[in-house]
């Protein structure tokens, strides 16, 4: 077998993306395009429909955008799937609430104004808490996770001297009304939502990223080939726990109140965790559809069935629906059918030409080999 | 005095929350689901056993005899029906439908009894035996008893029947069970029934020791969680030592500080011995390879 | 001068003496074999050497220096590369972010922060992808691949990272006979520029073609060594491997298991 000699020519990078780009993945226009026009109707939104109603549903919407963002970054891309994330949103809610009441701020933009320490302190939190969780793998860590949340709430319970305990604590809400009142927190969330998403993007196409992903298939490995595996996973985590504990803190602000055992709450990581999967865990875009999605029928639901459980009910349903229908998520699934269509069409069409002018190198005879097409599905 | 009261109540209550594990630590060990909707089934059994008890005038453990077999049949169906079709990520895709699972259970529970607390009341139920200064509330000596009697009948079947033979095959090795012919799907469903019928029974004695509504579950599944993992996931032996540990150190915490920090030494507890033995007290290796 | 030297090595699990006093060494720029039954050690040896396991008593020295007990990260680091008996790649990354997360060893927190994929590193990239035939499928998810074409990945995120001694454990086990040429081609080139490979593998008609200088491991040691050609004839080499009264031929042909 003749096997070209490995002579390091040098290539122009033009020629090397054309080599390594993934000829079913579209373009880098249409990506940012697309990302584009998603901000625009996301903007435009509560400016079309002012029914304060609706724009609350588009601020709950936007708490859990920022938050399943920020919590992908972490749970997504190292595959450490956290059910703890609570930690640091009731981190977020009490540091706000806190401040507020101790500092006695009263007016809405200076309330507003310190929300970024919510996130400092959801990510200040996530240190001591990544180094004991980070210890352990898979099944045990997410179980760890959910313990420490309760670790948290019952603290939050056990010195009402510092958090009201059962009682709560109560934040003086902005004096604004109707969506004077939404509005602020419907952008805000969207910003920040846009920054995590920037971040998330940033990670996604950075060494230490990379590595994250490395972890998630194989950590051992990837320790082998000098991944910093510990340092990664933790300043993974303080990242995403930075995000998450801003959605507490406009979360405290915006609801008004703060309580243990709503702070603190395992339903809000199945919520997170959920909404990611349902989009597409590890990806950059899956997270968004699945808030964008499922964030509204949360809450139409309960508002609609909210007077019973009823909405637990349709909403549970729901879930095992999707989760069993669209095991991989909602973008991935749809990648890899368009994929499918895109690699049938050409392979019509390399058929229909004839493969005589394609210039046969060593690695095309290898990838012609049997059982190798290159758009052959289904791993392990 | 009050420190041997707060053991006696623990060891006796170590004994439900034993049961109550062992049917999460054996799901697991098998299937490798983490069964989080074990804290409702715990309650939806003591709501077949509060309902069955009162309308049938019947005496809550004959009450046993229709729930267990119903929730069996119930395990057996969410299996076949929710968790046999998931392929990639089992651990936290059966997770995540064991939750939408327990949700769907806590809303049906909740629109049919309402958020109110409820107890399972019998007649025996509130007299207790008196051995020196310290108290052994009948329904605990109960509890005690019908955990110990599960319990052991667990142990018979996993050691003494072909299909406990077989379930231990696939705890160990899931592929070399299959090649060995084993029909893992029906093991795994016949275990999820087994582990959620001895959740029911131990609702039966959690509903008679304890005022309960739906929401009553997440509390007990993060302490059965707890448990699962001091016990070393997959161990019912392990489980079994530590709940009894843990309910020891929390009444004793409970009877000598406040009830408050009983609770929360129970998940402080498990942070420093996972800083320790991060495969938990009882269990052998972090995880299988692959 | 030898590159890799072991020194009574010394491993057991439980009561089972994996490696019992292995020593044996490595020359530099040889391409080397290590055959031997299964459970004979030879994986273990590997795991030993490359820091995924540690030895009950024993050194290994790499390059003069003391590299026993060294974490697997940093072992890569000084320069030895290995493939796995049961193929290692990430399947959910593609074909070319493979080959990143090996070429990522520089430096510190400021560099990690940068594109994994700069100018620079993905002209390295093509040229391993060409040089071992995989760049057709860069942006496939690794996980699609063939098995030989995820052990010939494999191969590829060892080389990217320029290591001056790569350790390949069964390369040719499962993969197709031209898929097996091409690797063998593939790494007598990275060994005339001069890259020490060692090679365990049960495919004798590939070791002993390949190879500069085989070594018989038993039981946890070393049995004997030297040029493929005296090996084969070595009497106490057919009675380990095959029994004793098992032909030369049976050696020479086949497969070892």
């Amino acid at each position: 077998m003749a096997v070209a000699e490995a002579a390091p020519e040098l290539l122009s990078p033009a020629e090397i993306d054309r080599a390594f780009r993934d000829p079913f993945s579209p373009s880098k226009r249409t990506k940012a395009t697309s990302w584009i026009v998603l901000l625009a109707v996301l903007t435009a939104f509560p400016l079309v429909f002012t029914n304060p109603a609706v724009t609350s549903i588009g601020v709950f919407t936007m708490f859990f955008l920022l938050a399943v963002v920020g919590w992908n970054i972490f749970s997504g891309y190292s595959g450490y799937i956290s059910i703890g994330h609570a930690v640091y949103y009731g981190f977020g809610q009490y540091t706000v609430a806190l401040l507020i009441m101790h500092l006695g701020i009263t007016s809405g933009v200076s309330e507003l104004a310190i929300v970024p320490l919510a996130g400092l302190a959801g990510a200040a939190v996530a240190v001591p808490v990544g180094l004991l969780v980070l210890r352990v793998r898979r099944h045990t860590f997410i179980v760890l996770t959910i313990a420490v949340m309760f670790i948290f709430q019952l603290l939050a319970f056990n010195f009402p001297s510092i958090t009201g305990g059962s009682t709560g604590l109560n934040v003086t809400p902005p004096p604004w009304s109707g969506n004077d009142y939404n509005l602020p927190f419907y952008y805000i969330a969207l910003g920040t939502a846009a920054i995590g998403l920037l971040t998330s993007w940033a990670v996604r196409r950075s060494k230490f990223g990379l590595g994250l992903l490395a972890i998630r298939d194989d950590e051992d490995r990837a320790k082998g080939l000098g991944i910093k595996v510990t340092r990664a996973k933790l300043i993974a985590l303080v990242l995403s726990a930075f995000f998450v504990g801003i959605a507490g803190g406009l979360y405290a602000i915006f609801i008004g109140q703060v309580f243990p055992q709503f702070a603190f709450t395992p339903f809000y990581d199945l919520y997170l965790a959920v909404f990611a999967f349902v989009g597409g865990l590890g990806t950059l875009s899956g997270p968004v559809f699945g808030a964008l999605l499922l964030g509204p029928l949360q809450q139409y639901f309960e508002l609609q069935f909210g007077a019973t459980t009823l909405y637990l009910i349709i909403y549970g349903v729901l879930f095992v629906v999707i989760l069993l229908a669209l095991p991989r998520g909602i973008v991935p699934s749809l990648a890899d059918r368009y994929r499918t269509f895109l690699a049938s069409r050409w392979r019509r069409a390399e058929e229909r030409r004839g493969v005589e002018g394609s210039g046969v190198t060593a690695g095309s005879m290898i990838a012609s080999a049997p059982g190798a097409a290159p758009a052959e599905r289904g791993g392990s | 005095m009050l420190v041997l009261q707060g053991i006696v109540d623990g060891i006796l209550a170590g004994a439900l929350y034993a049961l109550m594990g062992s049917g999460l630590t054996l799901v697991f060990g098998v299937m490798e689901v983490i069964n989080f909707a074990q804290g409702i089934i715990v309650v939806l059994g003591a709501y077949f056993t509060y309902t069955f008890a009162s309308h049938l005038g019947v005496d809550p453990f004959v009450t046993l005899l229709l729930t267990i077999p119903i929730m069996f049949t119930l395990g057996y169906a969410v299996y076949m029906l929710l968790l046999r079709p998931i392929k990639r990520d089992r651990v936290i895709m059966s997770l995540l439908v064991m939750y939408a699972t327990a949700v769907v259970i806590e809303g049906v529970l909740d629109l049919i009894f309402g958020g109110t607390l409820v107890e399972v009341t019998a007649s025996y139920g509130t007299s207790s035996v008196h051995l020196g200064s310290l108290d052994f509330p009948n329904v605990y000596l109960l509890a005690f008893g019908l955990s110990a009697v599960l319990l052991a009948a667990l142990y018979w079947i996993l050691y003494h029947t072909k299909f406990g033979r077989s379930l231990r095959a696939t705890t160990q090795n899931l592929t070399a069970a299959k090649l060995v012919g084993i029909n893992v799907d029906h093991v795994s469903a016949l275990t999820l029934g087994i582990g959620v019928g001895l959740g029911a029974a131990g609702g039966m004695l959690f509903g008679m020791t304890t005022p309960f509504n739906a929401a009553s579950s997440y509390d007990l599944i993060s302490r059965l969680l707890v448990i699962v993992i001091l016990g070393g996931f997959g161990s019912v032996w392990g489980a079994g030592v530590a709940a009894i540990v843990m309910l020891v150190i929390e009444d004793v915490v409970a009877v000598v500080w406040s009830p408050v920090w009983g609770q929360t030494i129970f998940y402080l507890v498990l942070a420093l011995v996972l800083m320790f033995r991060p495969q938990g007290l009882f269990g052998r290796r972090l995880a299988r390879a692959q | 001068m030898s590159l890799i030297e072991i020194q009574e090595i010394a491993k057991t699990y439980g009561g089972i003496h994996a490696l019992d006093g292995c020593t044996l060494s490595f020359e530099e720029g040889h391409i080397s074999g290590l055959i031997g039954p299964n459970g004979s050690g030879k994986t273990t040896l590997f795991n030993v050497v490359t820091g995924y396991e540690q030895p009950d008593s024993g050194s290994v020295r790499f390059d003069g220096d003391a590299i026993t007990r060294l974490s697997p990260d940093k072992v890569f680091d000084r320069g030895i590369g290995r493939t796995f008996q049961l193929t290692r790649i990430f399947p959910r990354m593609n074909v070319v972010e493979n080959l990143h997360v090996a070429a990522q060893r520089s430096g510190g927190f400021r560099s990690e922060l940068s594109r994994w994929s700069s100018t620079s590193e993905r002209a390295r990239a093509k040229e391993v992808l060409d040089f071992v035939g995989l760049t057709r499928l860069a942006s496939e998810m690794a996980g699609n691949l063939s098995y030989g074409q995820q052990k010939l990945l494999e191969f590829a995120c060892i080389i990217i990272a320029r290591p001056r001694v790569i350790l390949l454990d069964e390369p040719a086990g499962g993969i197709n006979p031209t898929l097996l040429r091409h690797l063998a081609s593939r790494i007598r080139a990275l060994n005339d520029e001069g890259i020490t490979f060692v090679v365990v593998e049960h495919d004798m008609e590939f070791v002993m073609g390949l190879c500069h200088k085989v070594c018989v491991m038993h039981q946890g040691r070393t049995l004997c060594s030297g040029h493929p050609d005296e090996v084969r004839q070595d009497p106490l080499v057919l009675e380990a491997y095959l029994g004793t009264d098992m032909r030369e031929a049976d050696l020479t042909r086949s497969g070892a298991n």
